[in-house]
């Protein structure tokens, strides 16, 4: 799939309430420009929330929902249940949620949706913070990140949300990334080509809560995959594929780029550069994607 | 567009939801149409779908709300769109 072949159609509306570069919008516009009008989402309290605008006016052209912070996988599986009495059987039903709504908060209700085998889409798009409540540490930001309550660097490592999706055993799941549109697109018409629950989720660098300038959105996704600290897969019927240079790197066939080439041009991580270089917590983030990146060659080379 | 009569808060769909968004701009993206190559990078990426891709895949740039954010001007491979300085006149 070419960029060229991508549709037209735009779904997000012009004068949102987004920042300037922002990647949730950019994956948003993917998202619609995949499903079409044909689809309901589910939002909880995220980014996403504040980026539909003030009522009475929205800048979202699909019917949303929105719905409390821990209920988006609840909300979608009723969603869903109304939609199938009704015989809309060809309805997306999405759940959109921010990573805080997905691994700390939402985890509960998407496990369960998950586990009854709902008919439905669940998107995290993944920022590695909460964004939306002004940069607090969740369970996906990394090791020594500075958020407004990590202030001297997180001292815990991240967690692994795919692992987590993956141990039930659902029909499709899949990590991709803003930086490729191409692979990004086919993973969510494959996803919308299967029934049951679906999992996806997006690695979307925030250029306020990282601290990077506001260009530069697309060229930290594109390096957060080249370092391996983000990882692009899917996972069809329990059946690993990585794909593009997650595949490469997986194989050995190129070397990962060193996470200090990534983190140098992110805000959050400067306490490791200034006033002198922190090489034990540097090395200490690289041993651990190496250490992730050994697990997956255990189980899936 | 269809109004629905229910006792709940819905909002409706409008562009400029937050008004002329194109005043937060501090930089602003040039195109410089002899350069492009048409490979709509900068369309697929614009996080505000401010750039507009006509049928034959030229684009053209919507100043009313662009935000400024330089995306496009970052991801241009032949450096046909650049950044320059409000009100600035080269």
């Amino acid at each position: 799939m070419a960029i060229k072949d991508l549709p037209v159609e735009e779904y997000i509306l012009q004068g949102s309430a987004a920042c300037p570069g922002c990647p949730a919008t950019m994956a948003l516009r993917m998202v619609f420009k995949a499903f079409g009008k044909n689809m309901v989402m589910v939002v909880p309290a995220c980014c996403t929330a504040v980026i539909e605008s003030l009522y009475p006016n929205t800048s979202f052209n699909i019917p949303v929902m929105n719905i409390a912070f821990e209920a988006a996988a609840a909300g979608a599986s009723g969603v869903e249940a109304a939609l199938r009495v009704q015989g809309k059987k060809d309805t997306t039903v999405v759940a959109w949620a921010g990573d805080g709504g997905t691994y700390d908060i939402g985890i509960q209700a998407l496990s369960g949706a998950l586990e009854r085998g709902t008919n439905f889409i669940y998107i995290c798009y993944n920022n590695q913070i909460y964004s939306n409540t002004g940069i607090q540490r969740s369970g996906a930001t990394p090791y020594a990140a500075w958020t407004t309550t990590t202030v001297g660097g997180k001292t815990e490592f991240r967690k692994e949300m795919g692992d987590i999706v993956r141990a039930h055993h659902i029909p499709y799941s899949a990590q991709t990334c803003i930086s490729y549109p191409d692979d990004f697109y086919r993973k969510l018409k494959k996803a919308q080509s299967i029934k049951g629950p679906k999992y996806i989720e997006i690695m979307a660098p925030c250029p306020p809560g990282w601290r990077f300038s506001m260009e530069k959105t697309v060229e930290m996704g594109r390096m957060a995959v080249e370092t391996g600290a983000w990882t692009l897969y899917e996972c069809e019927n329990d059946v690993m594929t990585f794909n593009g240079k997650s595949k490469l790197i997986l194989e050995k066939k190129i070397q990962r780029k060193p996470m200090e080439d990534w983190i140098k041009y992110q805000g959050r991580f400067g306490h490791l550069f200034k006033p002198t270089k922190d090489t034990k917590r540097i090395q200490a983030l690289e041993d651990h994607i190496d250490l992730i990146w050994e697990r997956y060659r255990e189980c899936y080379l | 567009m269809k109004k629905y009569d229910v006792v709940t808060t819905i909002s409706y769909p409008k562009i400029g939801a937050m008004g002329k968004t194109g005043s937060w701009r501090v930089f602003k993206p040039i195109f410089d149409k002899a350069k492009c190559v048409k490979c709509l990078r900068c369309w697929i990426f614009c996080p505000e779908a401010s750039i507009k891709r006509e049928k034959d895949d030229t684009i053209s740039i919507d100043y009313e709300y662009c935000k400024g954010c330089g995306i496009c001007a970052n991801e241009c491979k032949v450096k046909a769109i650049t950044m320059e300085r409000e009100g600035e006149k080269k």
